[in-house]
């Protein structure tokens, strides 16, 4: 197979990585994302779909595009604006003070709300909250339809889209990747961007890059519909989720599990009996809808780096993208931001540098014990 | 030492624990229990029957099309009903067989390649008011079949119900509400069927077929072949009418052909479905099996799964034509698993149950226009092949729409998960026990593929859809303190502004709660 001109490769179709292949495709460059299996089919599809990340350099630039999405894809995303977050305590309301100030800092409006309020604005809520917050910022999208909102934009600008295709190594010359080896052939490349998810350090440790990350498995559940909500985005009570527009509620949380990633594969996404411990957080979050039906649970498989913060960073003709386990909401900027760095060397919009891959570069070796990340021994067997 | 925000290093402790749990308490399942009991093992034996009138109503397990007449709302009669419908229930209890009736088997777990916290296997139960977790050494799997779904023009009208179900209400509760029924195929399941139903004084309209021969002989019922179905008609009352064409070379119905056949219950009978649902969801190994009804778990001599821990017996396992008319065969398969009983009869019979569905599904399903394939999200065939966003967002750019489904969804056989996830199709209450074989031949049908190459729609636990305030369970109080913080790293939160330069264990603020997103 002829090297294709000018052209960018991107391994990962997940949101990240679709966003990424959107923004390029928009911006006229020449660009392939293969993934090896279907679009969003891990993390991306599976998480709880909040686009509200206060802490991020990216948080103003998510904020911005939400909004306008559906209209820059020409899919919809189900996009909502608006959060509101229940706490049940003084503890957990002084927790969840947070955002409030971090979106403040950065410009954004924050409501405090009593249990009046709560039980105002959040029909499914009961007696119990003692409070929380309307957070005049942020809100919630479908993942499955935003992902393929973007493969089907990506594919609209000239993109190209190659499913079930999966990567068996990367040729290199003078220091720079020259093209992907896929199970469907070689794919020259002027750029390589990496943003596979849990499988982004294996790839990377291909081309000697150190891409320090553990993957994690996370659940979530999903009842059956019930009538809307003024607002969908709400959560608390330590889940995180909302109401589809169809009416469903879809909320996830609680304790993750280390697992082995081995190679280019993922570990089957077994659900476990936590689904009930969701469910009965669930309950008490909503108790007015204690009687809906849980139809559905389901697990992703996620990444995090040592310190939970994304990496974004560029070496040479490789980009490198590992969102750490918080990907989907900020898939509109961050997609943005890698296109600039693969186009320009750099951001222009948002100060990239708590992302740099350089600030693991005195992490100690054995950072996986000493962070209680190794993966239980019971795993395995049956 | 484990990160404490992690299940790692913790182990889920189920409510209760036995030896072996056998789901399932038809043919194969009490065969497999009773052997059990007879060697010695302790055996817990789960069947969700008599299932609640208001579950049935949302045609949950079984496609009841709302044909339960009013004794289906006795739970203590529905109760006897069942028990005295098969002696091997009282000898079950009496062999010792520790047997739960009314008891739903929503999940069953095990540690595997991503999970590592639980004991062992452990299936998830409910009584309807609550639900638990049972630990045990080993799990088999007697779920039994449900019927395929065939949307035309009224079959969300009552009395539109499967073959499964009407033989469950006639013959298991005596509760079915029919005098004068509709059979929709030949398989043997429906010759079958008809015939028990017959002997029950059920008058049997017609058998009608869709192809110009039937699957098996059927001289002694009212047979019409080469028909298509064109729709039911009726009123709040359910069906009244069911109204056929004769089918043409071309497919379609003859002009002028139309027929009208006065019945109170259609009964879909086209494609008897093995329940693998527990055992997709637990991660057993499914294979497409056209000559076994479909998906079915790929099993070992002794009717292992791909788990060593989880058997699988009955109709759950594959079913053909001769093992539904004869019961042995599902005991023999049950008892198989336990002990070491000479191989079951493996299927014989050269049907091929896929060809067959496609058949009916191109007949009747694919031109129908403005009927819901999916009934919970009402999704109509054409939404699904043009993989339309749901109709409440109202989106109205359809650039796409006229792309053919390799041009939306990509190389690869399309996958009824991406259906699912785009149109909702196989999305609702029902959990897509009603639309789910449709899906697959109508993309099978579309993409020019066989049904074979369809990948498998993912099941997942609950398989029976549980309310919150039921499937609520304990929280492990050493973990309470982690949930206000996804993956508990504060580092992972901390604003950007106030990120350190390096990153390292030894610096990192591990501390204290801290609010995710």
């Amino acid at each position: 197979m002829s090297a294709r001109g000018n052209s960018v490769v991107i391994v990962g179709g997940g949101a990240t990585g679709l966003s990424s292949g959107w923004w390029l495709a928009q911006a006229g460059v020449d660009v392939t994302v293969i993934d090896k299996g279907i679009v969003g089919w891990e993390a991306s599809g599976r998480n709880g779909g909040g686009c509200s990340h206060h802490f991020s350099p990216l948080f103003a630039e998510e904020q911005r595009l939400w909004p306008m999405l559906d209209a820059l894809l020409g899919y919809p995303t189900e996009f909502q604006p608006h959060r509101i977050r229940v706490a049940f305590d003084e503890a957990q309301f002084n927790l969840y003070a947070t955002a409030m100030r971090n979106a403040a800092r950065q410009g954004f409006a924050s409501e405090i709300l009593g249990g009046t309020d709560i039980r105002r604005l959040v029909p499914l809520a009961g007696a119990d909250a003692f409070g929380g917050y309307l957070y005049k910022f942020g809100g919630h999208a479908n993942p499955h339809r935003t992902v393929q909102a973007y493969g089907w934009a990506l594919q609209d600008h000239g993109g190209l889209l190659m499913q079930h295709c999966a990567v068996q190594g990367f040729e290199q010359a003078g220091g720079r990747v020259t093209g992907v080896r896929t199970d469907r052939g070689l794919i020259g490349c002027d750029h390589l961007v990496l943003a596979a998810g849990p499988q982004t350090r294996y790839l990377a440790a291909q081309l000697g890059i150190d891409v320090p990350m553990v993957a994690a498995r996370a659940e979530m559940i999903v009842t059956e519909p019930l009538p809307l909500m003024p607002l969908g985005g709400v959560d608390g009570n330590g889940l995180y989720g909302r109401q589809t527009l169809r009416g469903n509620l879809a909320y996830g949380g609680g304790p993750h599990e280390w697992v082995e990633v081995i190679g280019n594969t993922v570990p089957p996404r077994a659900s476990t009996p936590l689904m009930q411990v969701i469910a009965g957080r669930l309950a008490r979050l909503f108790p007015r809808a204690a009687h809906a039906r849980v139809i559905r649970s389901w697990a992703g498989i996620i990444e995090n780096t040592p310190d939970g913060r994304p990496v974004i960073d560029r070496i040479g003709n490789v980009t490198l993208a590992t969102l750490s386990s918080i990907g989907f909401g900020l898939s509109p900027a961050s997609g943005r931001a890698i296109a600039e760095l693969v186009q320009h060397g750099a951001c222009g919009f948002a100060d990239l540098s708590s992302l740099r891959l350089e600030r693991f570069a005195k992490l100690e070796q054995d950072w996986i014990e000493l962070q209680g990340w190794q993966v239980a021994a019971g795993a395995g067997s049956v | 030492m484990h990160d404490p925000a992690s299940i790692n290093g913790h182990t889920l402790t189920p409510e209760e624990q036995t030896g072996l749990v056998v789901i399932g308490a038809g043919p194969a399942g009490l065969a497999a229990a009773l052997e059990a009991a007879r060697q010695g093992f302790q055996v817990v034996l789960v069947d969700e029957n008599p299932v609640p009138a208001e579950v049935m109503a949302d045609d949950i397990p079984l496609l009841f099309g709302g044909r339960m007449s009013g004794a289906a709302r006795n739970r203590g009669a529905m109760l006897e009903a069942f028990i005295a419908s098969d002696p091997a229930i009282a000898a079950a209890f009496d062999a010792g067989v520790d047997v739960r009736l009314g008891t739903i088997a929503w999940g069953v777990y095990g540690n595997g390649p991503s999970v590592g916290w639980l004991p062992g296997p452990v299936v998830g139960l409910s009584d309807g008011v609550r639900s638990w977790m049972i630990g045990c050494s080993r799990v088999i799997v007697a779920t039994g079949r449900r019927d395929m779904g065939l949307a035309f023009a009224g079959w969300d009208l009552p009395g539109v119900l499967g073959m499964t179900a009407a033989l469950r209400l006639a013959c298991r509760y005596g509760a079915l509400q029919t005098r004068c029924a509709v059979v929709l195929g030949t398989t043997a399941e429906a010759l079958d069927g008809a015939r028990q139903l017959q002997a029950r004084g059920i008058q049997i309209a017609a058998v009608i077929e869709t192809a110009a021969e039937p699957l098996h002989p059927a001289d002694d019922l009212p047979l019409l072949t080469s028909r298509i179905v064109c729709r039911a008609e009726g009123g709040p009352d359910g069906v009244s009418t069911l109204v056929v064409a004769s089918r043409g070379a071309d497919g379609v119905p003859v002009a002028g052909s139309e027929q009208r056949i006065a019945c109170d219950t259609v009964i879909l009978a086209i494609g008897a479905v093995p329940v693998i649902e527990l055992l997709d969801a637990a991660g057993c190994r499914i294979g497409f099996a056209s000559e076994r009804g479909g998906a079915v778990p790929l099993l070992a001599e002794n009717q292992h799964t791909s788990i060593a821990a989880i058997a699988a017996v009955g109709d759950c396992a594959g079913i053909w034509p001769k093992k539904s008319c004869d019961p042995a065969i599902a005991q023999a398969e049950g008892r198989r698993a336990v002990s070491a009983e000479a191989l079951p009869e493996r299927p014989i019979s050269a049907l091929d149950s896929a060809a067959y569905r496609l058949d009916w599904v191109r007949a009747t399903v694919l031109s129908a226009e403005n009927v819901n394939v999916c009934r919970c999200e009402e999704v109509t065939a054409r939404e699904i092949l043009e993989v339309r966003p749901p109709r409440y967002l109202n989106w109205p750019d359809d650039r796409r729409n006229q792309l053919d489904l390799r041009a939306l969804l990509g190389e690869g056989p399309p996958h009824p998960d991406q259906i699912k996830r785009l149109t909702r199709a196989g999305m609702g209450v029902c959990q897509g026990r009603r639309c789910r074989e449709q899906v697959a031949c109508l993309l099978a049908l579309s993409a020019g593929c066989g049904l074979g190459d369809v990948p498998l729609g993912s099941y997942r636990a609950p398989v029976r859809p549980l309310p919150l305030s039921v499937a609520a369970g304990r929280e492990d109080p050493a973990l309470t303190a982690h949930w206000d913080t996804w993956f508990g790293m504060k580092s992972q939160y901390v604003p950007f502004w106030e990120a350190p330069k390096h990153a390292t264990v030894a610096t990192r603020d591990a501390g204290g709660a801290v609010a995710s997103e």
